[in-house]
C-alpha cells in the first residue's frame, strides 16, 4: 500500500483562510481585555504569529505551548516524545487567550493544551482558533474560529505545511492508496 | 518561560547509572530535556501530569538529605507516587540481601528506583536484577551522575556553552564521585578539565582520563572559566591526607583575593554541602560569581528530565539493555 497525497489548498487560499481567521478573532474579542495568542506546538505557533500580524493594531503577544507532558497517551509510547518546550512570555491571568492550532481532529490535543495553559494562571476566557477542522471528535470540544471545515475519513491525515517550517504554504490530504 | 530546543530523540536507555557510559549526544539530550522542565518550576502551579500512575522509590543506603529531597520533589512535580526507603529501618538490618530487598520493593509496583549506596557499582548490580529503571544517586567514590548533569546544565546556562571552556575541579578528587561524573561529562562535551589539590587527593593517574593535574591553584586560576569547588570530606581526614584544614585553606581555599586574580567572568560552582571557611569563604560563596543556589534549582530540572526519560523507556518493560 502506498500513500496518496492530494492538495486541499495552496498558498493563496491559505492566505485567505488566515485573513478570515484573523478577522473572526478581531471581531469576537472581549472588550477591555488583553488579547494574547498561544500556538500549540509545532505548527500552531507560526499560524499564531501570522494571525497576530494580521490582527494588527496593538499587536497581540504570541506564546507557544508544548502539550507533551499533558498527553493522555503518554504511557502508551515506546519512548517519551521529545519535549519542545512551553514559551509563554506574558501573564495569562485575566487575559483573553486564543489557542491556535493547525488541525482540529479528536480534541485531545486541545484538552491537553487547555490544561497546560490553566496551570499557568486563570485567563478571563479561552477561545480556540484552528486553520482546518477535519471532524472526528473524541471529546466534546469545538473551535470558536475556524478557517475551513470539512469531514475527512478517519484513516486519512490532514497535513498543514507552513513557512518557515516547510518549504511551501499548503494543506494536503494524505490517504492510504491500496491500488 | 523560555526553553531550548530539545534533542531527546537520542535517548533509548532504561537506566541512568553514570556519565561514563553515555555519549555526548545522550548527555545533551538530558540537558535539553531539563531546559523544558526548568520552565515547569517557574510556573505558579509547579506540577505536570507526565508520570501520573508511576511509582518512584528512593532507596538510600547512605545518608543524604538534599539529593533525596531533590529527587522526591522532582518526582512529585511529575505527579508520580514517591516512597522513601530507609536502610536502617528495613529488613536489611535483619539479614535480607540488597537484591532481595529491591525485588520486594519492585513487587509493590515500583517503576523507578533511585539508589544511593556506599559501595561503588551497587546500582549497576541492581539494574541487572530488577525490571524497574535504576537511577544512580551516588555510589561510593564512583559516580554521582545527576550532580554531574546539574553542574553541566548550570555551566551551559551561565556560559552559553561547554565546549572550549576550561573547568577547574579543586579539592578532594580521589574520593569524589562528583569529580568523576564531572570529568566524564565535561570532557565528552568538549571542555578542558584541570584537577587541582594536594598530591594526596589528586593522583596523577587521573591524567589517563584526559585531565590536566595541577598542585598550585594560584598557577592555574587565570586559565579557568569555571571553578568547581569540591568538599574536603572531614571523614577522610583521620587518615592524614593533608596536614591541617587551615593549611588546606591557605593553599586551595577560594577567597575573594583569588577571585580577583581570576578571569572577570569566572563562574564558581560547588556541590553541597559547602564548608564556609574551608574550601571557600562566605563572601565568595554568596558573591556575584557564585551559582551555588542555581545549581540546586537546576538539580530539580535535571532530575525531572532523567525521571521522564528513563520512565519512557521503562514502559516497554524490557530487562535487557
Amino acid at each position: 500500500m502506498s500513500r496518496a497525497e492530494s492538495r486541499v489548498c495552496g498558498p493563496d487560499v491559505m492566505e485567505e483562510l488566515l485573513r478570515l481567521l484573523a478577522r473572526q478573532i478581531a471581531d469576537g474579542r472581549m472588550p477591555h481585555t488583553r488579547l494574547c495568542l498561544i500556538g500549540i506546538r509545532t505548527r500552531g505557533v507560526p499560524i499564531a504569529e501570522r494571525l497576530a500580524a494580521l490582527i494588527g493594531g496593538d499587536l497581540p503577544p504570541v506564546g507557544a505551548v508544548d502539550i507533551t507532558l499533558y498527553r493522555d497517551d503518554l504511557g502508551r509510547q515506546g519512548h517519551w516524545p521529545v519535549l519542545k518546550g512551553t514559551d509563554i512570555p506574558f501573564e495569562v491571568d485575566d487575559a483573553e487567550v486564543v489557542l491556535v492550532d493547525d488541525v482540529l481532529h479528536t480534541g485531545r490535543t486541545v484538552r491537553a493544551a487547555m490544561n497546560a495553559v490553566c496551570d499557568l494562571g486563570r485567563p478571563a476566557r479561552v477561545r480556540l482558533a484552528v486553520l482546518i477542522d477535519r471532524g472526528g471528535r473524541e471529546l466534546p470540544i469545538q473551535a470558536d474560529y475556524s478557517g475551513k471545515v470539512f469531514e475527512v475519513d478517519s484513516g486519512d491525515r490532514i497535513e498543514v505545511r507552513l513557512n518557515p517550517i516547510d518549504p511551501v504554504d499548503e494543506v494536503v490530504r494524505v490517504g492510504l492508496d491500496s491500488a | 518561560m523560555s526553553t531550548a530546543p530539545a534533542s531527546a530523540a537520542t535517548w533509548t536507555r532504561r537506566h541512568l547509572l553514570g556519565l561514563e557510559e553515555l555519549s555526548a549526544e545522550e548527555i545533551t539530550a538530558i540537558l535539553d530535556t531539563a531546559e523544558s522542565f526548568a520552565e515547569v518550576s517557574d510556573r505558579p502551579r509547579k506540577k505536570v501530569p507526565a508520570l501520573q500512575g508511576k511509582v518512584v522509590f528512593n532507596l538510600f543506603f547512605e545518608n543524604s538529605t538534599r539529593t533525596r529531597t531533590s529527587f522526591s520533589l522532582a518526582a512529585k512535580r511529575l505527579s508520580a507516587d514517591v516512597q522513601d526507603f530507609s536502610a536502617s529501618t528495613s529488613s536489611l538490618s535483619k539479614g535480607e540481601s540488597f537484591i532481595d530487598t529491591a525485588r520486594n520493593i519492585e513487587a509493590m509496583g515500583c517503576d523507578v528506583m533511585i539508589v544511593r549506596h556506599s559501595i561503588s557499582g551497587a546500582p549497576h548490580l541492581l539494574a541487572k536484577h530488577v525490571g524497574s529503571s535504576v537511577i544512580n544517586a551516588g555510589d561510593g567514590a564512583h559516580e554521582h551522575p545527576t550532580q554531574g548533569l546539574l553542574d553541566l546544565l548550570t555551566i551551559r546556562r551561565k556560559k552559553g556553552r561547554i565546549e572550549g571552556l576550561t573547568v577547574g575541579l579543586v579539592g578532594d578528587i580521589a574520593h569524589s564521585r562528583v569529580a568523576r561524573s564531572n570529568i566524564w561529562g565535561l570532557t565528552k562535551l568538549g571542555a578542558k578539565v584541570i584537577l587541582c589539590g594536594p598530591p594526596t587527593l589528586v593522583p596523577r593517574s587521573f591524567e589517563q582520563l584526559g585531565c590536566e593535574v595541577a598542585y598550585h591553584l594560584d598557577d592555574v586560576l587565570p586559565r579557568l572559566d569555571v571553578i568547581n569547588v569540591l568538599r574536603i570530606q572531614a571523614e577522610r581526614q583521620q587518615r592524614g591526607l593533608f596536614p591541617s584544614v587551615s593549611e588546606y585553606f591557605y593553599f586551595y581555599g577560594v577567597t575573594q583575593q583569588r577571585i580577583l586574580r581570576s578571569r572577570p567572568d569566572v563562574l564558581l560552582i560547588a556541590p553541597g554541602p559547602i564548608n564556609r571557611g574551608v574550601e571557600l569563604t562566605p563572601e565568595v560563596a554568596d558573591g556575584p560569581h557564585s551559582a551555588i543556589l542555581d545549581q540546586v534549582t537546576n538539580g530539580l530540572a535535571v532530575r525531572m528530565a532523567v525521571l521522564y526519560l528513563v520512565s519512557g523507556r521503562a514502559s516497554q518493560g524490557d530487562r535487557a539493555d
